[in-house]
């Protein structure tokens, strides 16, 4: 026994801690799955020719993510990664923000591709295995797909670093998802942008499913009780909900561009497929919820409330069309890509010359070359 | 895990899922939540933690979901786990075993076909060891797990789909060391060395050279780190010729010391230099261009010429 040490003895009141996790708040939502107006959407001015124009994309997006699946089961993509019941989030986050805005997507953002004209070939580019990426970043201010999850956060987050050094007042958006915000790059983007007061929003599709893990295994509190740690203002919306999402993230963006520094907006939602088209969800997700998600499906909401409020059937159907003839264009763009040559991907490495790249690319053309002459 | 209940497994979705791979499939049911752990979306969280319960007496294996992933936890690969050891004179044991699928050849996408071997392998405190078939892969696992050193151990995703006899009751004799390498072929002209899913590949181009009328050998070698430096030095002294085949780049990679170490130990019985096949050192290319990227059989045999002509 140590002849110093202290017997504690405790008689006084107990001591509480000074803070724990603030408690969240209700979720944001305008829509109810079944199309009626809550009470915040009624309190709002309900756009409809915001909500057709968000329900158009959304409807166009869905196409392709059908058409996309069908062309990998039919070998023509390697893998696809299905945005299937994220559209709301995607679509009503991204028209929120200027088309100059600056967006750092984690690897599904395809509706958000899309709003930004980034091609469904362009697209398919990467998972038909020809390219990393098949659009210029720039044109679209929309940065290549990240596929090591939460590294963007950190290049979001340095981008905007440069936006504050600039004088601009763009908004640097940063898309990750519930199992990216257990990297360690996510949680020191958080800190890094906060203590820096950097202009970016952190939007999170908190789609329920890492692969096969669930929020709850991953994480004790909600996105927005953790952004407040950080010290960023948050908003927790309905991620079904595009009307919601879309006035969250212009009122999240407007925050951020006027100075305050970053915001977080964490959107609920839900992964209707898979994790990509190699999972099988039914290893480990119940059938249950997928009926219950499938419920407040984000286009049968918008749907319903556009019907509700007087679009004309002609707008649905004229849209029906116009999806399908996106959908098979986009499979005709998927089949012309061209294949890459081998021989190309070595100019692409170093900017200046590069004594081992370029000697290899001559051996490698030069065995191709014999190869050919063998066989 | 049956014969010690310190044994743990830690990983994303390795428990309910049985991991994108399927190699822990039903370990979950039967050893529990507990022993079988799907961990948080972080590779650096997998690996710290895992010298936290090394620390506290447990013996985790943890798995890294694709090659191209684990560089999130280099920090507490290469400055933690590799060097506890020898920060503490050798009191801190960490037996550790990093599981990693590992190189190309299955159509991914980007960050999911990467041979990342020679940055461990350079990192003196890890073995680093490379299995190429599924009895080894049982065998080594065992043997990885029982080490009282940190193992990283490499899977190769291209022969996840091979089947082969496995002998899980120990019928067929000792089992060899984890860091011996394997002749898998004796030769006379030119040896082969390859490691995990490249020994496939010399064993098919040392088929195709004996039909050519050539004796050229196969070594598999099992562990990068340590290499076997006796049995790749006396196949260079026996057949005079040595060609190493992998998957990664070339340049500072594992060749690039074979050939080395050779020529320190076997100068004048080398009839060529020793030679390297890998991938091009350019980043692991689209899916559509990996067959001409690898190392194939083609590449192999045209190697083997050149050092036949030497």
């Amino acid at each position: 026994m140590n002849e110093l040490a202290v017997v504690t003895r405790h008689t006084g009141p107990r001591i509480p801690p000074s803070v724990t996790a603030p408690v969240p708040l209700p979720i944001i939502r305008f829509v109810n799955p079944d199309g009626t107006l809550t009470e915040a959407g009624r309190s709002q001015e309900i756009d409809t020719d915001l909500a057709r124009a968000l329900y158009r994309h959304m409807t166009r997006s869905r196409a392709l993510d059908r058409e996309a699946l069908a062309l990998q089961r039919q070998g023509q993509l390697a893998l696809w990664l299905m945005s299937w019941g994220q559209e709301a989030a995607q679509v009503g986050s991204i028209a929120a923000l200027r088309e100059s805005d600056m967006v750092f997507p984690s690897y599904r953002e395809h509706a958000a591709a899309l709003y930004r004209d980034i091609t469904p070939a362009q697209l398919f580019a990467q998972w038909r295995g020809i390219a990393h990426s098949g659009w210029d970043s720039q044109k679209h201010h929309f940065h290549i797909y990240s596929l090591v999850l939460g590294t963007q956060a950190l290049h979001a987050t340095g981008y905007a670093a440069g936006v504050k050094m600039d004088r601009s007042d763009e908004v640097v958006t940063a898309y990750f998802g519930d199992g990216a915000s257990s990297q360690g790059d996510v949680n020191e983007a958080l800190n890094w942008a906060a203590a820096g007061t950097l202009p970016v929003l952190f939007f999170v599709q908190n789609n329920q499913w890492a692969i096969s893990t669930p929020p709850a295994v991953q994480m004790r509190t909600t996105l927005t009780q953790r952004a407040a740690g950080f010290g960023l203002p948050s908003w927790h919306v309905d991620g079904n909900d595009a009307l919601a999402v879309h006035a969250v993230t212009r009122e999240a963006a407007a925050w951020v561009r006027s100075g305050n520094g970053p915001a977080l907006i964490e959107a609920e939602t839900y992964r209707m497929a898979g994790h990509s088209s190699s999972d099988d969800p039914t290893r480990y997700r119940n059938p249950d919820e997928f009926s219950q998600w499938e419920a407040r499906d984000p286009l049968l909401r918008l749907e319903a409330l556009l019907k509700a409020t007087g679009t004309s059937r002609s707008f649905f159907d004229e849209l029906d069309e116009e999806a399908q003839a996106f959908a098979s264009s986009s499979r005709e763009a998927c089949l012309r890509l061209a294949d890459p040559d081998l021989a190309d991907l070595f100019e692409s490495v170093y900017a200046e010359p590069h004594p081992v790249t370029s000697r290899e690319r001559e051996q490698f053309i030069a065995f191709r070359a014999d190869l050919e002459t063998e066989h | 895990m049956e014969a010690d209940p310190r044994v743990m497994l830690m990983g994303e979705d390795i428990g309910r899922l049985g991991g994108v791979f399927r190699v822990t499939d039903g370990l979950r049911d039967q050893f529990g939540a507990e022993r079988v752990v799907d961990t948080p979306l972080a590779e650096s969280g997998i690996v710290g933690t895992a010298i936290g319960l090394a620390l506290r007496g447990y013996r985790p294996v943890c798995e890294i979901q694709f090659d191209g992933f684990v560089y999130p936890a280099f920090d507490q690969i290469v400055s933690q786990l590799a060097k506890m050891r020898a920060r503490s004179a050798g009191r801190i044991a960490l037996p550790i075993v990093i599981r990693i699928p590992v190189g190309g050849g299955i159509g991914a996408v980007e960050h999911h076909s990467e041979s990342n071997e020679a940055y461990f392998a350079h990192t003196a405190g890890l073995r680093v060891v490379s299995c190429s078939n599924p009895a080894d892969a049982y065998q080594m696992i065992q043997q990885a797990i029982a080490s009282d050193d940190p193992v990283i151990f490499y899977e190769p995703k291209r022969r996840y789909w091979d089947k082969g006899e496995v002998d899980i009751d120990g019928l067929t004799g000792p089992v060899e060391p984890l860091d011996k390498a394997r002749v898998l072929r004796s030769g006379t002209d030119c040896t082969i060395v390859a490691h995990g899913p490249t020994v496939a590949t010399a064993l098919a181009a040392a088929h195709a050279a004996g039909e050519d009328g050539f004796s050229v050998g196969v070594i598999d070698l099992r562990s990068i780190s340590p290499l076997d430096l006796d049995t790749i030095t006396l196949a260079a002294e026996q057949t005079g010729r040595l060609v190493v085949v992998h998957e990664a780049s070339t340049f500072l990679g594992i060749g690039a010391e074979i050939a080395a170490a050779v020529t320190e130990r076997a100068f004048y019985a080398l009839k060529a230099p020793v030679l390297r096949v890998g991938a091009y050192n350019l980043p692991y290319p689209p899916a559509r261009t990996e067959n001409e990227f690898l190392p194939d059989v083609d590449r192999v045999l045209e190697t083997i010429d050149q050092a036949l002509k030497f």
